[in-house]
């Protein structure tokens, strides 16, 4: 999708204009106040005690402005409106490949404070559409949405301008391997699945994954090493010996997984054990070759996944290493 | 608490820490009614690439309110919170939230709240207020 699609689409979303008005589940009560004020800590007493709002110049007991928007938050199975602007431009975004998301802007203006029994309606509009720009994340488009909320008479009683970052992951990290591009994994949901746990010792394993390598451990006596051991022999400070393989191997055993479902991950998949060139052996998923279709001593070589930055939490992009049919054999 | 604050350009409020720990993060999350699992579910925070579960946008809000009616007290009423974000907040970390008189105009006083963890800062705000509602119209 090319920029100027993006800006079309996003037009179209703008140009409808505020979505519809979509009620609070409840009216204004104390039990949900209660739980906030005593989740956030705050004692002012306007909230909870009659007396000391009316003291304070209120009617009766007022709601505290900051749970505006609480007042309107689905539920724990909430699924968004279809007109819903900011749902819609999420859509677009993700579509041309801008899938990480990352909030950087949240500004509430409160035009009075609300009274236990009020009903509130919340209706949200897409504003300006930015983009792309280059930031620190990666490319991206910024955007914003503003919602507000009215009472029952249809006057608004608070504001929020909402600024998302929507942006492409960087995932261009070539190494020495001069393998610089990703494999391709439409079969799987990188949010889901569970991404690799490094410690001291498999760290550089780890970093070398990331940088488009397998690096396999070389022990004191020069002999190679995988998994990893703690490298004992050396002091803690510096960093284990290793040799960078050649990615190639064959299959030295295997096992397809029908059940249970793994998060992320399509079924079934093979789990190939891999004797490499260099003699160790390393198991990963053999991708791209149907179960019947593996064989013991089946060519393979390494393959790197490239995933983006997860979409909720804007956390770092990652890699993961698999294997696929080796080239010998498919020559 | 008190209504009679002596209010210039500069005057500092009272820093206010707030410990992360997991209660506090899980219990604010569902006070405001955020049910996504980075906010509750340390596997699944971690799956999607976070330290642990961290505190959500509503909470955060919600303690810039309170670090400032804390000082303004309860007469206080406030009229907007302009957050930026920045790093997260994590559980088991510590936010301390200082905030210095930016501006007194007419009455309205605005503030600027800066809240910063381990992680550097979590959250830099705006804050306007009136410090007396009885004679700013703080009802209907």
């Amino acid at each position: 999708m090319s920029s100027e699609q993006i800006l079309a689409a996003a037009e179209e979303v703008r140009s409808a204009g505020p979505s519809a008005p979509r009620p609070g589940r409840d009216p204004i009560n104390l039990p949900m106040i209660r739980n906030w004020v005593e989740a956030i800590g705050d004692k002012n007493p306007i909230y909870v005690d009659e007396a000391a709002a009316r003291a304070a110049g209120h009617d009766g007991i007022v709601a505290p402005p900051a749970m505006a928007q609480v007042w309107t938050m689905q539920g724990l199975n909430a699924v968004r409106q279809t007109d819903d602007p900011l749902g819609r431009m999420t859509t677009i975004l993700d579509e041309a490949g801008f899938t990480s998301v990352v909030a950087t802007n949240c500004d509430q203006v409160y035009h009075r404070y609300l009274k236990v029994g009020e009903e509130v309606t919340i209706t949200t509009t897409l504003e300006d559409v930015v983009g792309p720009k280059k930031t620190g994340l990666g490319e991206g488009w910024f955007f914003n949405t503003r919602s507000v909320w009215r009472d029952a008479a249809g006057e608004p009683v608070a504001e929020m301008l909402f600024r998302i970052l929507k942006f492409m992951p960087k995932t261009d990290r070539p190494g020495p391997s001069g393998n610089g591009q990703g494999a391709s994994y439409d079969d799987l949901d990188p949010s889901r699945m569970m991404r690799p746990s490094a410690s001291q010792d498999t760290q550089f394993f780890w970093d070398g994954v990331a940088a488009h390598e397998l690096r396999i451990q070389q022990r004191e006596d020069g002999t190679l090493q995988h998994p990893p051991v703690p490298a004992l022999w050396k002091d803690k400070a510096e960093t284990t010996d290793y040799v960078v393989a050649s990615g190639r191997g064959t299959v030295f055993s295997y096992v397809v997984h029908h059940a249970p479902k793994v998060p992320g991950r399509s079924l079934p998949f093979v789990v190939a054990l891999v004797e490499l060139e260099e003699g160790v052996r390393m198991l990963g998923e053999l991708r791209g070759v149907a179960p019947a279709d593996v064989t013991i001593g089946m060519p393979v070589e390494a393959i790197y996944l490239d995933f983006p930055g997860d979409d909720e939490t804007g956390g770092a992009p990652w890699t993961l290493y698999a294997w696929q049919r080796g080239a010998k054999e498919r020559s | 608490m008190t209504s009679t604050l002596d209010v210039v350009v500069g005057t500092t409020l009272p820093e206010l820490s707030v410990t992360g720990d997991p209660t506090f993060v899980v219990s604010a999350a569902l006070a405001t009614r955020d049910f996504q699992d980075v906010h509750h579910d340390r596997d699944l925070a971690q799956q999607r690439g976070s330290k642990d579960i961290f505190v959500n946008i509503l909470t955060d809000t919600g303690l810039v309110q309170r670090f400032v009616t804390d000082w303004a007290g309860p007469t206080a009423v406030i009229k907007s919170i302009a957050l930026r974000l920045g790093v997260p907040w994590y559980a088991y970390d510590t936010l301390t939230l200082s905030g210095t008189v930016a501006s007194v105009d007419d009455g309205v006083v605005t503030l600027d709240v800066v809240g910063k963890n381990g992680l550097g800062d979590h959250i830099t705000s705006k804050v306007t207020l009136v410090l007396d509602g009885r004679t700013n119209g703080a009802g209907a």
